[in-house]
């Protein structure tokens, strides 16, 4: 009978193991959440303590040692980016990349440049003072502004729907306010940013994507923490 | 494909550019090669590069593709009739997507970085190169499954990535006089080399260890050359 065929279907895939390792506060395995969330697609999620790292962990990724790992019927996925496109690949509903080469192409690029360049740029930001602050934030402010260029006339990076760039550049609709907090520098503003802030709008307030922030206020904590080491390094200028 | 439809922009001493030269060749694409001159760059780069203002730039008919790595993907998906550089199954591809990474993330910049070191620093350098060629010999026994390449019986997404990085790996070991690629340590990876660079895709635009050797010395010239960095 038709219906039984189809529970049979589903019972096979519910039966298909994924674990998420994870952190509370990881914008890498965030992305990974989302990418899952937005596909439907059912997870056991491991919080690991960065402090005291499961053997399992290790065990999965021996090289980098760190979270997010998918591990899927066993079989473990590492890199959050590289987890994506394999979470497009396998479940092909809510597609995260465009199907033309040259599209996939271009959003292959700016999640590329979003890590490469974006990150570390706004980081130093928050590391250093006084003068080097005030330059490590024209680099940021440069990339920002690539990244700004590529919402011309788009309400997400992906277009009308949220893809992989978007998701790439998540941490932005977050992380980048604690970030500004904590170290006192303003990065982005509406004269010279309104595309990137509305994004962050559109982004942080759509359905499957708002229910994963992690809290504020914890975040704060702990970048705080992290602002008192780095910033306790440096000679007072 | 007529020839001037796919053009690449590149050096011949860059190692990303010769990703896409051998991504091309495995796929019999026809393509113009745009040498830039060292040491300025080109109005075309400037404006199809300009985020980094880098090579290689493939340009397939008017589109710009940046990034050795992305163009890799692109060549591999516009090209279908050809031999396949990425695997046919999705967890394969992961696997050869992480190791790209890891090469351009971790090993490789750790390598360059290598010559112009010293004492502890150096030292700790070599240690992380060696320690990567170990994985990647452990990698490569893994999924050559006993044959010529990490892409089984032909050169594959994995070996394009690290068999781009052998000419400066040669370069490190003779100037540096240091060996990373040590027969006793992963003879497996020392087989492979050789077949990677006798692969026709590969042999004639894989440059002579001798040439980049020059070329080094030219660009380190060049850098002290160089006014010193405001302070």
């Amino acid at each position: 009978m038709a219906s039984s065929a189809m529970v049979t279907a589903n019972q096979l895939i519910i039966m298909e193991e994924l674990k998420l390792f994870r952190t509370w506060s990881s914008p890498f395995a965030l992305r990974v959440v989302w990418a899952l969330d937005l596909k439907g697609i059912q997870y056991d999620t491991i919080f690991e303590d960065i402090s005291n790292k499961s053997s399992l962990l290790l065990q999965y990724n021996p090289i980098y040692k760190k979270v997010p790992v998918l591990v899927h019927n066993g079989k473990p996925l590492l890199e959050s980016l590289v987890i994506l496109e394999y979470i497009d690949e396998t479940w092909k509903q809510t597609p995260l990349l465009p199907e033309d080469p040259s599209e996939r192409a271009t959003a292959r690029f700016w999640a590329k440049f979003g890590d490469d360049k974006v990150l570390p740029s706004i980081w130093n930001v928050f590391i250093k003072q006084g003068k080097d602050q005030e330059e490590a934030i024209v680099t940021a402010q440069e990339n920002l502004g690539f990244v700004e260029r590529q919402l011309t006339g788009k309400k997400f990076f992906n277009g009308e729907t949220i893809g992989l760039v978007d998701l790439a550049f998540g941490w932005l609709a977050n992380l980048l306010s604690v970030l500004e907090e904590v170290c006192g520098a303003t990065l982005i503003d509406h004269e010279k940013f309104p595309l990137l802030l509305e994004w962050i709008q559109n982004f942080a307030y759509a359905p499957i994507i708002k229910e994963s922030w992690p809290p504020r206020d914890k975040l704060i904590t702990k970048y705080q923490a992290h602002h008192e080491v780095y910033t306790s390094k440096e000679a007072p200028k | 494909m007529a020839k001037n439809d796919v053009k690449l922009l590149g050096i011949w001493a860059s190692p990303f550019v010769m990703r896409a030269r051998i991504s091309l060749n495995i796929k019999s694409v026809n393509y113009e090669f745009l040498e830039e001159t060292v040491g300025s760059k080109s109005e075309l780069l400037l404006q199809s590069n300009p985020v980094h203002k880098k090579v290689p730039v493939l340009i397939h008919g008017d589109k710009p593709i940046c990034e050795s790595l992305v163009i890799v993907q692109y060549i591999d998906e516009v090209w279908t009739s050809g031999p396949s550089i990425l695997s046919a199954d999705h967890y394969d591809r992961a696997i050869q997507r992480f190791w790209a990474a890891y090469l351009d993330d971790k090993w490789f910049p750790a390598m360059r970085r290598i010559r112009g070191a010293q004492g502890e620093e150096r030292q700790e350098l070599v240690d992380q190169v060696v320690e990567g060629l170990a994985l990647l010999e452990e990698a490569f026994g893994k999924y050559s499954k006993g044959k010529a390449f990490f892409g089984g019986d032909q050169i594959g997404f994995i070996d394009i990535a690290f068999g781009s990085l052998l000419g400066w790996l040669r370069v490190t070991e003779k100037v540096g006089e240091v060996k990373l690629l040590d027969e006793a340590k992963t003879p497996g990876l020392v087989k492979w080399a050789d077949c990677f660079c006798a692969d026709a895709a590969v042999k004639s635009v894989m440059p002579e260890t001798e040439k980049l050797i020059e070329f080094s010395k030219f660009l380190m010239a060049k850098m002290k050359g160089a006014p010193s960095p405001k302070n």
